[in-house]
């Protein structure tokens, strides 16, 4: 899996590029609008990561040139300008996903394999991890081919982790993730303590192989045994 | 106090004193007159007297006033050499229509002397003279009559001239009333050809201009530099969210570094709800729709019911009328989920929440600290409850922001131990 970086700001692309790799992903960079035409134009992605503000031009344009070309890549735009406005347009000239910065890797990271998935996987879409399989339409989980009930933030949970296994996902990020972006309160934390209490309790009765570990009191991490 | 009423205070006490001082001195100069005026009568009697004696000298024996208005007497020769006519004030009985008895009323007397036929004789003629108390009492009346006069001719000049001079004014006053810092308003504009208020309707909108360029200044200042912020800010928590990753940390340093991520992410929150403020504030929301504001709420309270039922919170939703508005979708919802989330975090375990929707009208009451908040500063940026680090405080600023913008009115009060944010909706 190829994944194309456009980013200006060198500090963020290095450290998307570190996450991604971290994911196994083949990563490349474009640090402005030339380099991101000319290699948009001359490669295949699997997904692109596009900011709009770009020195040369706008990252719009170059999501205009690829689809003149017909190229079929999953371009998730990551802006500073969290308009609606933008976001209309970005996804009305083709663009998957839009981002608005800041966010959290473990929230790119989820939205990488989810456009990912979706563009490529045709009509199933589901996770399988271990003896789990996660069906993201259905929205069910079966455990050993046994359905196990979840509640909505449950399983909003156990997807997000699921697609950020083996990684740190930090608490705020969790609350963000199943309790909106616009929480504002610390008890959105507590929250979190309770639903992973609760999903841990079904996932360890339903003899699931994997566990949901408290890492240094920053956030949760998913593994496999 | 109206301007109207103002100047007819400060008239009041001049009037009163300038026509009670001319009152007197009118009194005197009045009294001066008459007296001068029977003093030349009594002086022309004298005269005939003293001629008529020198034909009649049956009328020398005429020694008191109990048949006339003169009394004769002789006396010595060197007595009457020191003689000169002498007025004087003096009583004298009389009667006259409207007295029963007669009374003693306010006399002239001039005492004279003369000489017939070398004898030297003593005149005195009386008349009577005006009453002094009767003058000041018809005197007082007048007065009376003549300041009601005044402050009735005063009180309709100055209602018309109040009214009509200072047109203009009230007609700035209640423009300025209704202007809104920000709102594009044009300049305020009054038809005048009063030099002082075109001067004040200049300095007006000098001022209002000013303002305004400092409001739009500080509106794109809070807005660019969230704007800004946002890339560092990502930075920041992408490399946190990496090295906590990392594996390398010892005890105390992964802490520090959680730490720092709740702090950060504190911060992106802030900026967020910068922006957010920055964004009602320029219209960036203009798309309108129709809202329901009770399905708004009870979409709400199912997105919160775990929150709930961790802090087993009982929440009563009592629906009177379905309140239905045209506005932004976006915003309605976020001034819905910040009253409800406010009226949750702020409460205490196993606490009330009473939702009310009545015709045009949403009031949401919560258990909370007992004791009320501060009115004044609660709508304010920062001004939330302090005792929570993760709040903003941005939270009720920003449903304050939506609210103007719409022209909704928010209100807060604190009865019977509920903390209660009412929220009345246009039309």
């Amino acid at each position: 899996m190829k994944i194309l970086i456009i980013e200006d700001e060198q500090n963020l692309r290095e450290v998307i590029s570190e996450s991604l790799k971290k994911e196994n992903y083949l990563v490349e960079t474009a640090i402005d609008y030339y380099e991101a035409s000319s290699k948009v134009s001359v490669y295949e992605y699997d997904c692109i990561l596009l900011d709009i503000m770009l020195p040369g031009g706008s990252g719009l344009q170059v999501l205009q040139e690829l689809k003149q070309a017909g190229k079929i890549a999953n371009v998730i735009i990551i802006s500073a300008k969290d308009s609606l406005d933008d976001k209309v347009l970005g996804l009305s000239l083709g663009a998957d996903d839009y981002l608005a910065k800041p966010f959290h890797l473990a929230e790119l990271t989820a939205r990488v394999k989810a456009v990912i998935r979706r563009n490529t996987l045709s009509g199933k879409n589901t996770i399988e991890l271990a003896n789990l399989v996660l069906d993201i339409d259905e929205r069910t989980l079966i455990v050993n081919g046994k359905n196990i009930v979840l509640n909505k933030k449950e399983f909003d949970l156990l997807n997000y982790f699921l697609l950020n296994k083996n990684r740190l996902v930090s608490k705020t990020a969790i609350a963000e993730y199943v309790w909106g972006d616009n929480i504002d309160q610390a008890d959105n934390l507590d929250i979190v303590y309770y639903q992973i209490k609760n999903l841990r309790k079904k996932l360890q009765q339903s003899g699931a192989e994997i566990v949901i570990d408290a890492v240094y009191g920053i956030g949760y991490k998913l593994i496999e045994q | 106090m109206k301007l109207l009423n103002q100047s007819i205070k400060y008239a009041t006490l001049p009037m009163l004193l300038i026509v009670s001082i001319w009152a007197l001195m009118f009194y005197f100069s009045i009294y001066r007159e008459i007296k001068g005026s029977v003093d030349e009568g009594l002086d022309n009697y004298k005269r005939q007297i003293v001629y008529q004696v020198s034909f009649d000298t049956i009328l020398l024996h005429k020694k008191n006033f109990d048949k006339g208005f003169y009394a004769i007497r002789s006396i010595d020769a060197d007595v009457a050499m020191k003689y000169k006519d002498k007025y004087k004030d003096t009583l004298m009985l009389m009667q006259d229509a409207d007295d029963p008895i007669p009374e003693l009323e306010p006399a002239r007397l001039l005492t004279t002397a003369f000489e017939l036929n070398g004898k030297y004789y003593e005149l005195k003629v009386i008349n009577s003279m005006i009453e002094a108390d009767d003058l000041i009492k018809q005197l007082f009346i007048n007065v009376l009559w003549l300041l009601l006069l005044l402050f009735i001719t005063l009180a309709f000049i100055n209602n018309f001239s109040t009214k009509r001079l200072w047109k203009p004014f009230y007609t700035m006053l209640s423009k300025l009333k209704v202007y809104k810092l920000g709102n594009k308003d044009q300049p305020i504009s009054i038809k005048t050809d009063t030099t002082e208020f075109k001067d004040l309707q200049q300095a007006v909108n000098t001022l209002l201009k000013q303002n305004n360029a400092i409001f739009e200044q500080q509106k794109q200042f809070i807005g660019n530099a969230s704007h800004e912020l946002q890339t560092p800010l990502a930075v920041i928590i992408n490399k946190l969210e990496l090295l906590a990753e990392d594996g390398n940390l010892n005890d105390g340093q992964a802490r520090n570094v959680g730490e720092i991520i709740q702090t950060v992410n504190r911060l992106i929150r802030m900026n967020k709800s910068f922006l957010l403020l920055s964004k009602i504030e320029n219209y960036q929301f203009s798309e309108q729709s129709q809202i329901s504001i009770n399905e708004l709420i009870k979409q709400e309270i199912e997105e919160l019911d775990d929150i709930v039922s961790i802090k087993d919170i009982t929440i009563t939703l009592k629906e009177d009328a379905e309140v239905v508005l045209i506005m932004n979708a976006s915003l309605a919802q976020i001034v819905v989920s910040n009253l409800l989330r406010n009226a949750l975090f702020h409460n205490r375990q196993g606490g009330l929440i009473t939702i009310h929707i009545e015709e045009n009208k949403l009031i949401i009451c919560n258990t909370g600290k007992n004791e009320p908040l501060d009115n004044a500063t609660i709508f304010l940026r920062f001004q939330g409850s302090t005792d929570n680090k993760e709040n903003s405080g941005l939270g009720l600023a920003i449903v304050k922001a939506i609210c103007d913008l719409n022209n909704h009115a928010i209100t807060y009060n604190f009865t019977e131990n509920l903390h209660c944010f009412q929220l009345i909706f246009k039309n």
